[in-house]
């Protein structure tokens, strides 16, 4: 799993490519636990070369949502491949998460 | 057909798993999403097996068998450490609102699994936990 960040004004875009398991998991945590990440509206997840999650990576997202609410951060995802996807329905996190097809409208949500 | 694998207690060896089952379901002839929900039921139970279990030992090692007869496909992972681990096998809906706002990272691979898989069932077999699950494949 790499993890390019990419920022631009008020908008930091994290580029994941690559499997996010039990043994990557680590690698994301630690990019989204960086105290900066609270000065950016928003933190747009580029999933286009994101080929596979686990409940591990699932995770990583979840443990850092609240915080990121609180600071008023939008997580926006986009280019979600569908068997990721899938991933995030069976567990009903589509729901809770912001998922839009796009970077344009990951920049407009 | 089957297939069978046997992996050190290492998580850098889940890569290895997925890929395995992954290349059994293609020689199968199933679409990339069913492939995917198998795959990630199986490496949510490997995974909890080489951390719980094993706690991470890579002297102790697991043993997968994937056996596809029609429809029906059957895994068994055997788990060789000395510790039992027998987990209910399907399990409750997370509180996924709850484990946000408690900044949760655990507890949804075994829901997962539960939601993927027809059959998740633990048991003890000569000292050892074994883990079955099946699913019938569209």
């Amino acid at each position: 799993m790499k993890v390019t960040a990419q920022p631009a004004d008020s908008t930091l875009t994290l580029i994941l490519d690559g499997e996010l398991d039990a043994s990557s998991a680590v690698v994301l945590d630690t990019e989204l636990n960086k105290p900066e990440l609270l000065k950016y509206k928003k933190v747009l997840i580029d999933c286009q070369r994101l080929s596979y999650i686990s409940s591990a990576g699932l995770g990583v997202f979840i443990s850092h949502l609240q915080r990121l609410q609180d600071a008023n951060v939008k997580l926006v995802f986009f280019n979600m491949q569908e068997k990721v996807f899938n991933v995030f329905e069976i567990l009903g996190l589509d729901s809770l998460m912001n998922i839009v097809p796009t970077q344009e409208a990951a920049l407009a949500a | 057909m089957q297939d069978r694998i046997r992996i050190t207690c290492s998580r850098q060896n889940l890569q290895q798993v997925r890929d395995f089952v992954r290349g059994f379901l293609v020689s199968a002839q199933r679409s990339e999403l069913v492939i995917n929900q198998v795959v990630l039921a199986v490496d949510e139970v490997v995974a909890n097996f080489i951390i719980h279990a094993n706690g991470e030992d890579a002297t102790q090692f697991l043993d997968l068998l994937l056996v596809l007869a029609g429809h029906n496909l059957d895994i068994e992972i055997e788990d060789h450490g000395s510790t039992l681990f027998l987990p209910a096998g399907k399990v409750a809906n997370p509180d996924l609102r709850a484990y946000i706002q408690q900044g949760r990272k655990g507890g949804m691979g075994m829901a997962l699994v539960s939601r993927i898989m027809d059959q998740v069932e633990f048991f003890e077999r000569n000292s050892h936990t074994v883990c079955h699950l099946s699913k019938t494949l569209p």
